[in-house]
């Protein structure tokens, strides 16, 4: 269910412009780790590195390796779509279809890769992804409306209940909360500390409160100017990269004094 | 805080607060877009109040005095008045309806190719060509259908009338006749043709708005390109499919000159697409006829235009009603 990252020496391209540069780091299986840093300096990028939603971008590419329990996502057999059903991610915004009702919504995914469901295993599956998503008490009595008619709070739930439907080794979160506000916010904080029972997650995040209150470990990402490639300053356990950074542009960063 | 002047007793100073620059042309343009809105409402009244008018005395007349006023109606053949518009709305109806189920899956699947699957400089000037396939006039159509298109399609028409005849809308014509591809099946696709530009620049500015955000969430989820576009880029394109289709309808119904140069017409509910002198078009007939109408001929075409922009307006209502059905789940909320 749940599996490690690897990441050696990745370098990431949009064309010619090396975005991000020579980043290596581990993430352990069955705990979140968060990506930190000012604004441009390539964590939702790298992020999207992770299960290849980069190559939507046109002109995008990586060099580098990223092992999922040892095995290469960049390599020569590797069908990005494979990757992307056993990579889950949730977005900046919630992005329900609004063409589809709750319980579609929940099913979409799953539904890809089981043309067949029975109406008994998908009211199954349904109830059983909306309470992962601590979602179910409050929509079990209108699946069949629309998922936009759900709050903004709601809506990033139901995405979440839409990736762990397909039952992922890792859950990528891009940001998940920055269009929420501070109620909302902490519903989806408190489903990332049940999450990680089950899953790998990574979570990007401008707030660093938040980081340090999800997060096992944290990543900071910074970049030099504009134009320069983004790069990994530190990794440590969230306590100590909080406490005491071993780099001064953590330290900066953390207590606010730039960026 | 004060609320009102009056408590304090100081007068506000009008001229702080009462006109602002651009106040002025903020309501001649407020004047101006309401005048062009009612403009469309009394245009279209102005048109359906004069086909009415016109066509009345077509309507009122007995069909026995019309057939004696009129040279090309004819009551005692089953040419009445009220006949002869049966069969042109249906010919116009039936090659209508094959232009559009040859366009509408081929104009989509170029929309898509367009917005979705083609390397951008090759989407770009393939756009352009399409565009430039709907600035070719209908009477350059014509002339190609008839010197080109139709000598190409015989043998496809002879092959379908061999083989599929058994099904009625392939039977061949009658043994004696000649095979000839001047046939409904014929307008039809020319009619494809023409349609087909502005199908597709509908729908592929439409496909080309699908937000990212729900292309990214199929995507995301290990959806394939075709999966992705089936899960988000239909449903949230598909009242624009409809309005394209529609837009499209709308100029097969009413095309003239292609037709008219295309088909040996006839008036019948024919239901056999390869067979000649079976149908004719509503505008085509009244174009066909128009010049050597007298008064009361032209009154008679007029009410046949009449039921052309009935049957416009129902297709129009249809298509609304189709999109409107489940707005509720539309992209737009």
């Amino acid at each position: 269910m749940s599996k490690r990252i690897d990441i050696n020496n990745l370098n990431v391209y949009y064309g010619q412009f090396l975005a991000v540069e020579d980043v290596s780091l581990s993430i352990e299986p069955k705990s979140v780790t968060a990506f930190i840093g000012p604004s441009g300096c390539g964590k939702s990028t790298f992020l999207r590195t992770l299960n290849r939603m980069h190559e939507v971008i046109p002109g995008a590419r990586v060099e580098g390796e990223v092992l999922m329990d040892g095995v290469d996502l960049y390599g020569k057999d590797v069908d990005p779509v494979t990757v992307r059903r056993h990579v889950g991610m949730v977005f900046q915004r919630p992005n329900p279809f609004p063409t589809m009702s709750i319980a579609e919504n929940v099913l979409a995914g799953f539904r890809l890769n089981n043309k067949r469901v029975s109406r008994s295993e998908a009211d199954e599956l349904v109830e059983t992804s909306l309470r992962g998503a601590n979602l179910w008490d409050e929509v079990k009595d209108r699946l069949d409306k629309p998922g936009s008619s759900l709050s903004g709070g709601q809506q990033q739930r139901l995405c979440i209940a839409r990736a762990i439907a397909i039952k992922p080794d890792v859950l990528l979160m891009d940001e998940p909360c920055s269009a929420l506000d501070p109620i909302s916010t902490l519903a989806i904080e408190d489903l990332i500390a049940e999450l990680k029972d089950q899953y790998t997650i990574v979570i990007v995040t401008h707030n660093m409160q938040q980081a340090a209150r999800v997060s096992d470990r944290t990543a900071f990402f910074n970049i030099a100017g504009t134009g320069k490639p983004g790069k990994l300053i530190e990794m440590n356990d969230t306590k100590v990269m909080f406490a005491t950074p071993s780099e001064k542009a953590t330290e900066d960063y953390i207590s606010g004094r730039f960026g | 805080m004060t609320t009102s002047p009056s408590s304090t007793g100081v007068e506000p100073a009008e001229s702080d607060y009462g006109t602002h620059p651009g106040a002025a042309a903020n309501r001649i343009f407020k004047g101006l877009s309401t005048g062009a809105g009612a403009l469309i409402l009394v245009t279209l009244a102005a048109v359906a109040t004069f086909l009415l008018v016109e066509a009345w005395p077509a309507f009122t007349m007995s069909s026995a005095e019309l057939g004696e006023t009129v040279s090309f109606i004819k009551p005692d053949n089953g040419q009445s008045l009220m006949q002869i518009i049966g069969y042109l709305v249906y010919g116009t109806l039936v090659m209508s309806a094959i232009a559009l189920i040859i366009a509408t899956p081929v104009s989509i699947g170029i929309a898509l190719f367009i917005s979705h699957y083609a390397p951008r400089r090759l989407a770009q000037t393939l756009g352009y060509l399409i565009d430039l396939l709907a600035a070719v006039p209908s009477v350059v159509y014509g002339l190609w259908g008839v010197a080109i298109l139709v000598p190409f399609l015989e043998p496809f028409f002879q092959f379908l009338a061999d083989y599929l005849g058994f099904i009625p809308i392939f039977a061949p014509p009658e043994s004696g006749e000649i095979f000839t591809g001047r046939v409904a099946m014929a307008a039809g696709i020319v009619l494809a043709i023409m349609i087909l530009p502005i199908i597709t620049a509908v729908s592929r500015e439409v496909f080309l708005q699908t937000p990212t955000l729900h292309e990214e969430a199929a995507l995301a989820m290990g959806a394939t390109r075709w999966e992705m576009i089936k899960m988000a880029v239909f449903p949230f394109g598909r009242s624009g499919m409809v309005g394209a289709t529609m837009l499209g309808l709308g100029r097969a119904l009413g095309e003239t000159m292609a037709v008219l140069m295309i088909i040996s017409p006839g008036l019948t509910f024919s239901p056999n697409i390869l067979q000649p002198n079976q149908h004719n078009t509503v505008a085509g007939y009244i174009a066909l006829q128009f010049p050597e109408a007298n008064s009361m001929g032209v009154n008679s075409l007029i009410a046949m235009g009449l039921a052309l922009f009935v049957i416009t307006l129902l297709v129009n209502m249809l298509a609304r009603w189709i999109v409107s059905r489940r707005s509720e789940f539309s992209g737009a909320n």
